[in-house]
């Protein structure tokens, strides 16, 4: 750890990870409410798990964002953190206020919650992603801005590098995005478009830039390539998202009551998307090839590649397979929609969060890498992970195409009820393969505790780079 | 990458690329929304459809059903519900719920009041209106 303040990151790393755990379960709730539908009817209802496991999801992901910056920036910047003590506030602030709102979403019946927390006053609830009470979205707005005045601060006081910047773009945009979710107005139809302003704009726009600032950070670390090089890449694989992005999503306005032509230029900016995440990848592999030095930290590496292939996989293959408009009027709102979101979530932004943690927490824990015995265990729980990813997803594109053959495409459709219980064991599948995924990460948190020869990590942090050869 | 493209080259289109393409953005929003009165059924929105989409909201429908084609995948599309079942089966069947048949998906009971069941109601009707290309592809959603 080259800056003192860096360390305020790790306490955002570690709740990451717990709401990680907590995400995952309710994913297997969830899974086990699709093939048993009244498993916890009435204590919890479908809907309550879900908000439960994708609210999880986003809040773990800022967390772990923002524990990444406030790693990354002093770094980059090469001067202390603006002030640390407003980011461990910061800190207790979001964790409480998530975690008042988990306990919400459990305890309070829905309609009372919006009642009791202002939805009244201006309603913005109910809205899948953002079924958080007005008050927990005041408070995300409220800490995001301190958060981004303090990392902004920084760099501003210090080095500005290509990483620095894009990563801060990134962070802005996330938080300007945001706030149309407080948009809300009664005609569905504007209602719709300008939530995809914080959905697809996110995930396909600012979040992209902050995933390839951190990937070309951690790959400058582990490489050793010239900063240039990688620098470089980094603007032109973000040229490339938001040039395809931006138009791209049309590919949401296909059939929500939005004007004809937007297939058309949806169709052609979407089917252009898959080239950033294309080119990640190459870029990952291409940097790692070119390694001036061998890190010893090899679980990083191997997140960092991992990253890069499963991001093109989820968002760059699914969701190709299903962006032109002709396929996506069959499997529109299908399970295909269902698989693409997991894996493109979990390749591109759970995995790039895992990386930086994966290299960032050895040095913050005082050493360059884990022992050996800790780093295998983290790339079990890697493969067992990502391949159960890759089955949930298979799984579910198999239901998906059934389902649009079933209850679309057929001359005799059948009801949404009846497809589900044709493609029922699918849904088995998926959730016996979530269980796989569930034992990867608790490999995972056992890694953190694994002591084992202490050989690897016994070089001091900075001097841990051995030349190659 | 050759020698002669640059970092600042990369960077420049960065930034020339992505104001021009939002500018583009910002342009087909404006076109679209100066448009969206002739299909969004925005004149059949009434102060019922209002509280109706509401009561949509705050009883998180949307988090297990889908509504054109967007929310959750884990029970019945309800975008065109109303051209499917029509008003007095929506009402019946929301108030009878949950079914309680063993091992099949629940809907939950909301105790909604004839007047909160009357607006939802509304709201389904009006969106089932909006013209949606066509889709679904059939009534089944
Ligand atoms: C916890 C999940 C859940 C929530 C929340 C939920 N539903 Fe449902 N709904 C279902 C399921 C499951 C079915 C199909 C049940 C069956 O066929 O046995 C269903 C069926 C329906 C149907 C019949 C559809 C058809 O084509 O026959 C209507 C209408 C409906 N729901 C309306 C609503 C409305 C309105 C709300 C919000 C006030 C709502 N639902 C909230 C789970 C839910
Ligand atoms: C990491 C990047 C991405 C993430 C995290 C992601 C995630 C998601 C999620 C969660 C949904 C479902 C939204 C909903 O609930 O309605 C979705 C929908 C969609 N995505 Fe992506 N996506 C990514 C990239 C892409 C790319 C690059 C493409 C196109 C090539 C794409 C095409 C689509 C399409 C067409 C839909 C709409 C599906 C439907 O009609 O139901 N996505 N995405
Ligand atoms: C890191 C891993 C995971 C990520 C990133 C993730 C992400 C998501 C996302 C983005 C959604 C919303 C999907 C959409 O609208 O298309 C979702 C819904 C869901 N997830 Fe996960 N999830 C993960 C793990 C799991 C696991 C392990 C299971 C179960 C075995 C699971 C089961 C579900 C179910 C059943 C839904 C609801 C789908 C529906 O709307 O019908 N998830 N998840
Ligand atoms: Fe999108």
């Amino acid at each position: 750890m080259k800056y003192k303040s860096q360390a305020v990151a790790m306490p955002y790393f570690i709740a990451a990870i717990g709401l990680f755990v907590g995400q995952i379960i309710f994913g297997l709730i969830l899974g086990l409410q699709y093939v048993v539908g009244d498993f916890l009817f009435p204590e919890i209802p479908f809907n309550v798990a879900r908000m439960v496991h994708t609210n999880l999801l986003i809040v773990w992901l800022l967390f772990g964002f923002m524990g990444a910056a406030y790693y990354l920036v002093p770094e980059e910047s090469e001067t202390e953190l603006f002030s640390s003590k407003l980011a461990l506030a910061m800190f207790w602030i979001f964790l409480v206020a998530g975690a008042l709102t988990i306990v919400g979403y459990l305890a309070v019946d829905y309609a009372t919650l919006a009642q009791y927390t202002g939805n009244d006053i201006l309603a913005t609830m109910g809205r899948e992603f953002l079924e958080q009470p007005l008050l927990t979205k005041i408070g995300i707005v409220v800490v995001a801005l301190v958060f981004l005045f303090n990392i902004s601060m920084t760099v501003l006081k210090g080095r500005k590098t290509a990483i620095n910047i894009v990563l801060l773009l990134g962070l802005w945009g996330l938080a300007v995005f945001f706030l149309f979710s407080f948009y809300n107005p009664t005609n569905l139809v504007m209602d719709k478009f300008y939530w995809w302003w914080v959905v697809h704009l996110w995930v396909e726009g600012v979040w992209e830039l902050i995933m390839a600032a951190l990937l070309a950070f951690v790959l400058i670390k582990v490489t050793g390539v010239d900063r240039e090089v990688i620098e470089k890449w980094l603007y032109v694989i973000i040229a490339l998202a938001l040039v395809t992005g931006i138009i791209g999503t049309g590919h949401h306005y296909y059939w929500i009551g939005t004007p004809e032509y937007w297939q058309w230029w949806g169709s052609i900016f979407s089917a252009l998307e898959p080239i950033p995440f294309f080119a990640m990848t190459v870029f990952a592999f291409n940097m790692v090839n070119r390694r001036r030095r061998e890190h010893p930290n090899q679980a990083a590496v191997l997140w960092a590649l991992g990253t890069g292939v499963m991001a093109f996989l989820g968002a760059g293959v699914w969701g190709f397979l299903h962006t032109l408009a002709p396929v996506n009027f069959y499997t529109h709102g299908s399970q295909i929609t269902a698989a693409h979101g997991h894996m493109a979530f979990y390749g591109a932004y759970v995995m790039v969060v895992i990386t930086i943690i994966s290299y960032a927490m050895p040095i913050l824990r005082g050493r360059a890498c884990n022992s050996r015995k800790a780093q295998v265990l983290e790339m079990w729980s890697f493969w067992l992970m990502t391949i159960a990813m890759v089955f949930i997803t298979l799984f579910l594109t198999a239901a998906g195409i059934l389902q649009v053959w079933l209850q679309r495409v057929s001359d005799t459709p059948l009801s949404f009820m009846a497809v589900q219980e044709q493609v029922s064991l699918f849904y088995w599948l998926r959730e016996t393969t979530g269980v796989v995924f569930f034992i990867g990460l608790v490999l995972y948190l056992a890694s953190f505790f694994v002591k084992g020869d202490e050989q690897a990590a016994a070089v001091p942090a900075g001097t841990a780079t051995v030349p190659r050869g | 990458m050759s020698g002669t493209f640059t970092k600042a080259m990369a960077r420049n289109i960065f930034y020339g690329g992505t104001v021009f393409f939002f500018l583009l953005f910002l342009a087909l929003t404006f076109d679209t929304t100066s448009g969206l009165p002739k299909s969004d059924n925005r004149h059949n929105i009434t102060p019922a459809v209002a509280a109706g989409k509401h009561i949509w909201e705050t009883r998180n429908c949307l988090g297990c059903h889908t509504l054109l084609g967007e929310g959750a995948y884990y029970a019945p599309e309800l975008g065109n519900v109303y051209k499917r079942r029509g008003p007095e089966f929506i009402k019946a069947w929301i108030q009878s719920q949950p079914t309680g048949a063993p091992g099949r998906r629940q809907m939950p009971n909301f105790n909604l009041s004839d007047e909160e069941l009357n607006n939802l109601v509304e709201f389904l009707k009006y969106t089932s209106e909006i013209n949606t290309q066509n889709w679904p592809p059939n009534i089944e959603g």
